[in-house]
């Protein structure tokens, strides 16, 4: 993980520690809803994607969304938590876009317990529960500031009622907004390589909550916490848990006490503001689904969903980093790309792994880099390592060799890269030197940012003189050996 | 005592009626107008409905007369008109609950049961009266108003279903369906002299009933005859993927197994159910019940299951908690009954307040506290646990005993108004036959004779879970021992 942030405080000098747990539900990448056959697609008319049972009506009764489990026992097994027996409860509160006024979630039985997830850089934060439930409509409100209380009316829209969800309760093992950024990238990374949810946070598929407490450095009980929601991109996490915690330092070094309380983050205005007060807590009088029965999933059936399971990110990394010899860190994107594998065995046909994770991180960062020929890309690092192709003319060809699949050799001989030889180049670094006399003059006179800026001008005019087939640093070297010699 | 209003069924038996119509003796159109005859003349003092579907039963009855002229065949229930109880949903046609707060809806899909009805060519005369929400023993808690006794229209006819109960006792419909959450079908069955089941739970689908408490409501049917209510045992059991809670095996036929008789079935009479609260004459008639399955061939023994008596509190918590949140969901927002108000919040406060009448709000306010934190574990959760011993004790009965036996209802019909003004003597009603539901088991009220006051006595047969067959075959002994309804109200 990385550094815990600490605050410290400029009027007392006590220094606070962030603590940070995070909730995450994930809508998951099912055909249909959560407990009937309604379609789970995003977007639509308003109303379009829906059904007796979407919309509660009376008699309509839920039934169990097979993929919507299997996806589920996915998420558990890829987070490393116990699959277990486990039971529907009912949430009851009422709401307008909730159609039957109780949600079907999962409550002192999940289907998910005590697993962990592995950062990029290897360390764990521990996942305390993941469990299925459905989503709820939107609700929009027309006139007043656009929330229910002012409003003239409301408009519900019943097409994301019922979708399935995972939520993912992590423990409170994060310590900073990085790690938080770190954690939900990561997580969304697990979710998406394992077909269980696009993680689309713009598009609300993936939502975080983030509980942030604050406490002294070295203090082991947990401070006050406030739940943050309204967190729409992993930049406004950062920035809201940020905000969050110094807001309750300075709450508490102001003498007051932080209150439990669910806070909205404003975008906009860069700060967290409390929710509408509650009195008391809410009581959700859980019990019991009776509409639905328990949900055993079979050792046989989880065994062969585990077995289903791709390699995930962590072990990914771990891969690669070891076939290249660098940290898990720094394979990182190269994973997160999915050019994992084409990057490994690349590397495991001899080509040097500095070169390879460079391609990888700068120059393939586009459409079909993953369909690349190891072979190739090896043939292509072997042509830059041996001087045949100069850095820009890997990147150009390497360019082709995606769109064309064509051999880097071939490509090069199309171009005209041939390898220039020294006295093709030197002839050409003079011929410039002689036609730029009084930028040469200045070059030899100048000062070292003088002369910076004219390496320049004289690399790019060398290029031009060369097509492109020189190597830049050889041109460099050149041009101070001549004015070494001047 | 008032004249009575009970008739027998004007075409026959249900099995008479499918059978001759679809032999092409009698024509659906014919049996249908002469139960619309029997509607047309006592309906306004009964009622038992909250809507005649004359015109569509017509059309449904015609339709399947060209059916049959075609030379196909309907299915086992040919041109049997049918009572459906207003809270299963019928397509396009208003479906109540006898509730206000209903008002308008008209449902997009028919329920389970009646599909399977209809597949099987039964044609839905109406659409059948009950306490709101199925909540009540007297019918007497509807919107629409009471159903009257048909045998003695001063009386109540039972409840829940006692719209369903009226209409067989009355003549419109050798058969009709309820739904029996703590005696709901079979006690307004023994009220009005009728044959009223409830199946094993998850045998009948419930897909389509408007739920009043989810883990105890079950479907089934009143007839005139354990026959007829076997037959349309036949059509509407099976496993349904539409309800989670439905039972994934295949149902044998109930009919095929009816004459089999009582030989050497193992029969206990309760002996919790037969004691305090039971009225004399009432328990004499299940004893003569007794008697007469003993003389076909059962061994009749006494059975004790201490904690049946204690299924009336444990229900009376477990059923208001699973309503208060069924019950929810009736806010105005989407369908039915909307009060408007300043913000949504007062809206839905209105819209309950006005939509819910008092018996349902007492329920609803009952439930959310057995639930709410804090009391949970005293009401609720306590309720669960005699709910786990009500279970122990019938299965430690059913290891002696094939079935059991007891009273219905502690009493023949009571007075309308006897027992509005005090819901506790109106709960204590169920004490027979809530047991039934918390343990899943199914049973089926008999008629038997009468009480001293000339009214219908009900005798009630439990089996355990999936024990139908075994049931119905001593309910059809049961019934031919019955004392004959011209005796009874000589």
């Amino acid at each position: 993980m990385s550094p815990p942030l600490v605050i410290t405080s400029p009027t007392t000098g006590t220094d606070w520690e962030l603590v940070i747990g995070l909730e995450v539900h994930a809508e998951l990448a099912t055909v249909t809803k959560m407990f009937s056959g309604a379609p789970n697609v995003f977007g639509g008319e308003p109303n379009t994607n829906i059904d007796p049972v979407t919309l509660g009506l009376p008699g309509s009764l839920p039934v169990v969304n097979r993929r919507a489990v299997e996806l589920g026992i996915r998420v558990g097994l890829a987070l490393h938590c116990s699959v277990r027996r486990s039971t529907f409860a009912r949430k009851n509160y009422f709401y307008p876009d909730m159609p039957k006024d109780y949600q079907i979630s999962q409550f002192d039985e999940p289907l998910n317990v005590d697993g962990w997830l592995e950062l990029p850089d290897g360390t764990r934060a521990g996942i305390e529960r993941a469990h299925l439930e459905e989503d709820t409509g939107k609700s929009s409100h027309q006139g007043g500031d656009g929330r229910i209380h002012g409003a003239e009316s409301s408009l519900v829209d019943y097409n994301r009622a019922g979708v399935p969800l995972i939520e993912i309760v992590g423990r409170p093992d994060l310590h900073s907004p990085e790690d938080a950024r770190a954690y939900v990238s990561e997580l969304r990374s697990i979710l998406v390589a394992i077909g269980a949810s696009d993680g689309k946070m713009e598009e609300g598929s993936m939502r975080v909550d983030a509980n942030v407490s604050v406490r002294p450095v070295g203090d082991g009980e947990l401070g006050t916490r406030c739940e943050v929601k309204n967190v729409n991109s992993l930049r406004s996490l950062v920035r809201a848990i940020d905000y969050e915690a110094r807001r309750q330092v300075d709450v508490i070094e102001a003498g007051d006490r932080v209150h439990q309380e669910t806070r909205h983050w404003d975008e906009e205005a860069g700060r967290t503001r409390a929710g509408r007060s509650k009195e008391g807590a809410e009581d959700y009088r859980y019990f019991l689904e009776p509409d639905l029965v328990v949900l055993d999933p079979s050792p046989e059936w989880v065994a062969e969903i585990a077995a289903d399971l791709p390699v995930l990110p962590a072990a990914r990394r771990a891969r690669l980093a070891a076939a290249a010899g660098v940290t898990p860190g720094e394979v990182a994107l190269a994973v997160e790309r999915k050019l994992d594998d084409l990057a490994l065995a690349t590397i495991e046909l001899g080509a040097e792994p500095a070169r390879v994770l460079n391609h990888v991180e700068h120059n393939l960062a586009v459409d079909g880099a993953a369909g690349l020929d190891p072979a190739q890309f090896a043939a292509l690092v072997g042509l830059e390592l041996d001087g045949s192709l100069t850095a820009t003319q890997a990147k150009q060809v390497l360019a082709e060799m995606v769109t064309s699949g064509s051999s880097p050799a071939a490509i090069a001989r199309a171009h005209g890269f041939e390898a220039m030889d020294t006295s093709a180049l030197e002839g050409i670094v003079d011929a410039v030197i002689a036609g730029n006399e009084a930028d040469w003059a200045e070059f030899v006179a100048g000062d070292d940012k003088k002369r910076g800026k004219l390496t320049g001008f004289f690399v790019g005019q060398v290029m031009k003189e060369s097509k492109g087939q020189a190597d830049g640093k050889a041109v460099t070297a050149l041009l101070n050996q001549r004015r070494d010699g001047a | 005592m008032s004249a009575s209003l009970a008739a027998a069924p004007p075409q026959g038996t249900a099995a008479e009626i499918a059978r001759s119509v679809r032999a092409g003796e009698r024509s659906a159109r014919e049996v249908l107008d002469a139960h619309l005859a029997g509607v047309e003349a006592t309906e306004g003092e009964v009622h038992a409905f909250n809507l005649v579907l004359a015109d569509e039963a017509r059309a449904a009855a015609d339709a399947l007369d060209v059916r049959i002229a075609a030379g196909e065949d309907p299915g086992p229930l040919a041109g049997v008109p049918v009572a459906l109880k207003d809270n299963l949903c019928t397509r396009g046609i208003p479906t109540t609950c006898s509730s206000k707060i209903l008002a308008g809806w008209r449902p997009p899909y028919d329920a389970t049961v009646v599909q399977l009805l209809a597949g099987a060519g039964a044609v839905t005369i109406g659409k059948t009266n009950l306490d709101e929400f199925a909540m009540g023993s007297s019918t007497e808690n509807s919107a629409f108003g009471p159903t009257r006794n048909p045998h003695d229209p001063t009386r109540v006819p039972g409840g829940s279903s006692g719209g369903s109960a009226a209409a067989v006792a009355a003549g419109f419909a050798p058969i009709s369906l309820g739904s029996d959450t703590g005696g709901s079908i079979r006690q307004p069955a023994a009220l009005c002299g009728v044959v009223g089941l409830k199946p094993t739970y998850g045998l009948v689908s419930r897909y389509g009933l408007i739920a009043f408490a989810s883990s105890l409501d079950q479907i089934g049917p009143f007839a005139t005859t354990v026959a007829d209510a076997a037959l349309v045992l036949d059509v509407i059991a099976g496993h349904d993927p539409h309800d989670s809670t439905s039972i994934p095996e295949p149902v044998p036929s109930y009919s095929a197994t009816l004459d089999r008789g009582v030989e050497g079935l193992r029969i206990g009479l309760i002996t919790e159910l037969m004691g305090e609260g039971i009225a004399p004459d009432v328990a004499a008639r299940v004893r003569e019940a007794a008697a007469a399955l003993e003389a076909a061939g059962a061994t009749v023994g006494e059975a004790s299951v201490p904690a049946a008596r204690l299924g009336l509190s444990a229900y009376y918590l477990i059923a208001p908690a699973e309503a208060s949140s069924n019950l929810a969901r009736y806010d105005g927002v989407r369908y039915g009954l909307r009060v408007d108000a300043p913000t949504t919040g007062e809206m839905m406060t209105a819209t309950r307040t006005a939509g819910f009448g008092a018996e349902v709000k007492r329920r609803i306010m009952l439930g959310t506290y057995a639930l709410s934190a804090g009391y949970y574990d005293a009401y609720y959760g306590k309720a669960l646990k005699v709910r786990t011993l009500i279970i122990r004790d019938f299965a430690a009965a059913y290891e002696h005993f094939d079935l059991l036996l007891s009273p219905t209802s502690p009493t023949t019909a009571f007075a309308l108004g006897d027992k509005t003004a005090d819901p506790l003597s109106m709960y204590l009603n169920d004490v027979c036959t809530i047991p039934t539901n918390l343990s899943g088991d199914a049973a089926i009220s008999v008629p038997f004779g009468t009480g001293d006051d000339g009214l219908p006595v009900g005798v009630q047969l439990l089996a355990p879970a999936l024990g139908e067959v075994a049931m119905l075959r001593a309910a059809a002994v049961v019934e031919a021992a019955a004392p004959r309804n011209a005796e009874v109200r000589a």
